[in-house]
């Protein structure tokens, strides 16, 4: 049988697969659908300094093969996720990710100080390409000299295995990656949501309370797996892929295109079981072609 | 609670009214799991391109009998027009039981005995009125077959536009006294459930109809009006809320409702709230 392991700096993941901030909770809501011990990776919701109260309803809208959303980052805060939650968290046994987020350099860096602390957390995900909040979040995530403040900050504060969420809302995704590499990232994700829109026709009006947000789903697939070949290409820096994976093809495809690892975001909406379906289905992939372990497919696309 | 994602088999489909469809799932190879009335289901409808998330429907009845979960359905978009659609036979997968659920008695000691609620203390079981409107009132037939499993004799008011918007009248009769209203006057009273003449009446105490709770589910106009009637009159409400929502499992947080403890998940918070947590 295939070896899954895979490696985004010195973080060992037990498989490649592990679950989008913002759509998995603190993976605990999902116990009873699925064995949480099986994921590659849990990322818990986005967590800033100070508790958010994200943006008002409605924050969803259906699309053609995906949704938006515009949560917002509604969140109580770090200090509530280390006295609360984290205790919780720390006895499943996978790799427990935060993503963190914030409104100036100055608050990541603190927020990630405080999940620095955390002994059973071996790495954050930081967020600079929320495009739902109006401070902060995608402000940083689409220009270099953004990204590269932020990540300057955060990385002076935090020591552990530091991954980068860019935001593909950008002309160029390649050079916002190079500038997160410069500043010392161990690795980035990609991608955050595309922004987009809904206008309910009959009512003449937006759908999202604050008009526009996020979309995700199957339909930004082709984006995400094109930036992930296009980033694979700009750094050195291993890659964690997401965008519209529904199932191990998709997961197997992104692999090809240079992702170490991946996430799965809004198809735990869908099927709260396929995070370990994947995880099968990479693994039976693996067997059928003769590979020996998951990260032979890394790029491998590019050498065609 | 605990949740599962079941592929149930549709036993029977039936079309109590235009627009409605009443589905009624069973699981073949095992009794359904413990739900209680107010939860809800996420339905995957299939997968073509407009119905891509789930829907989440209340549930309507629970016959342990028959192994059956009844889902009674509106049908206002593509997601529920698809579940019209379905065939006997056919498989849809759900995720249940999902949300908190109205507030029911204690269990009586034994099968028939009338329960209180909370303590002891009181010895007559509580009295409960339901009020529902159009599609809302599904979830209240399942409230009004566990209130008399526990030796508690409802009283449903249900209400729609017209006659037709009434929905199994016959199976609510059952379980308790039935009042209806319409706002074209074709059946019951003429008006809205919160006009109809039982409120001249009710009370939380040393009246002619003296309720204990009350339980709303229906168009948010609706039960802003039924929780005002219940404030006036000092008995505690519960609203079963509907608000748009993507996982059910309070992963997203799409589905929020304002409330006095700020942005909480209908879908795990709720659906059903005290009506005096809600910014109404």
């Amino acid at each position: 049988m295939a070896d899954l392991t895979t490696h985004i700096g010195s973080l060992e993941l037990k498989n490649p697969v592990m679950t989008a901030s913002g759509t998995f909770g603190y993976g605990l809501e999902f116990a009873d659908l699925v064995e949480l011990d099986q994921i590659g990776g849990i990322i818990v919701k986005g967590t800033t300094l100070e508790p958010r109260q994200g943006n008002p309803y409605p924050r969803m809208a259906e699309t053609a093969q995906g949704m938006l959303n515009c949560v917002g980052l509604q969140n109580k805060g770090v200090d509530y996720f280390c006295e609360h939650i984290y205790p919780e968290v720390r006895k499943i046994h996978t790799a427990v990710l935060v993503n963190v987020s914030g409104n100036s350099p100055e608050t990541y860096a603190a927020c990630a100080a405080r999940i620095a602390e955390l002994e059973d957390i071996p790495a954050i995900e930081l967020n600079i390409s929320c495009p739902n909040v109006r401070q902060g979040g995608m402000a940083f995530g689409v220009t270099c000299e953004g990204a590269a403040s932020v990540v300057k900050a955060v990385r002076a504060a935090y020591p552990k295995t530091l991954i980068v969420k860019l935001s593909p809302n950008v002309t160029s995704i390649a050079d916002i990656a190079r500038a997160v590499e410069a500043e010392g990232a161990d690795a980035v994700s990609l991608i955050n949501t595309l922004m987009g829109m809904a206008i309910d026709a009959e009512k003449r009006r937006p759908i999202l309370s604050i008009g526009t947000g996020g979309l995700s789903g199957p339909a930004v697939k082709p984006v995400a797996l094109r930036m992930v070949w296009q980033v694979f290409d700009a750094v050195k820096i291993p890659i964690v892929g997401l965008g519209g994976i529904m199932n191990a093809t998709d997961a197997v495809e992104f692999l090809l295109a240079g992702a170490s690892a991946i996430e799965i975001g809004t198809a735990n909406f869908i099927d709260p079981a396929v995070t370990v379906k994947v995880v099968r289905g990479i693994e039976e992939y693996l067997d059928r072609h003769g590979f020996r372990s998951a990260s032979e497919l890394i790029g491998l696309a590019h050498q065609s | 609670m605990r949740k599962y994602q079941l592929d149930l088999t549709l036993k029977h489909l039936s079309k109590p009214r235009p627009g409605y469809v009443l589905l009624q799932l069973t699981d073949p190879s095992a009794p359904l799991p413990e739900m209680l009335p107010g939860q809800f289901v996420e339905v995957r409808v299939d997968s073509s391109a407009s119905t891509f998330l789930r829907r989440p429907i209340s549930i309507n009845l629970v016959d342990r009998q028959e192994n059956e979960l009844w889902l009674l359905v509106h049908v206002v978009g593509p997601g529920t027009q698809a579940m019209a659609e379905l065939n006997t036979g056919d498989r849809l997968n759900v995720v249940v039981p999902l949300g908190n659920g109205f507030t029911l008695p204690q269990r009586p000691a034994s099968e028939g005995e009338p329960c209180a609620e909370g303590s002891s203390e009181s010895a007559v079981a509580p009295r409960y009125l339901l009020v529902g409107g159009g599609v809302g009132t599904a979830p209240l037939l399942y409230m009004g077959q566990e209130l008399v499993r526990r030796g508690c004799k409802p009283t449903f008011l249900l209400g729609g536009r017209t006659s037709s918007d009434l929905l199994q009248l016959d199976l609510f009769g059952k379980f308790g006294e039935v009042f209806v209203t319409t706002e074209d006057g074709s059946a019951g009273e003429r008006g809205f459930v919160t006009q109809h003449s039982l409120w001249q009446t009710a009370t939380a105490e040393g009246g002619a109809r003296v309720y204990d709770r009350i339980c709303t589910c229906g168009p948010k106009p609706m039960m802003m009006a039924v929780a005002r009637l219940a404030g006036e009159k000092g008995i505690p409400c519960e609203a079963s809320l509907e608000n748009m929502m993507a996982c059910g499992l309070g992963a997203c947080l799409c589905c929020v409702e304002d409330t006095r403890d700020g942005h909480v998940c209908v879908c795990t918070e709720g659906p059903v709230f005290p009506t005096d947590k809600l910014k109404w």
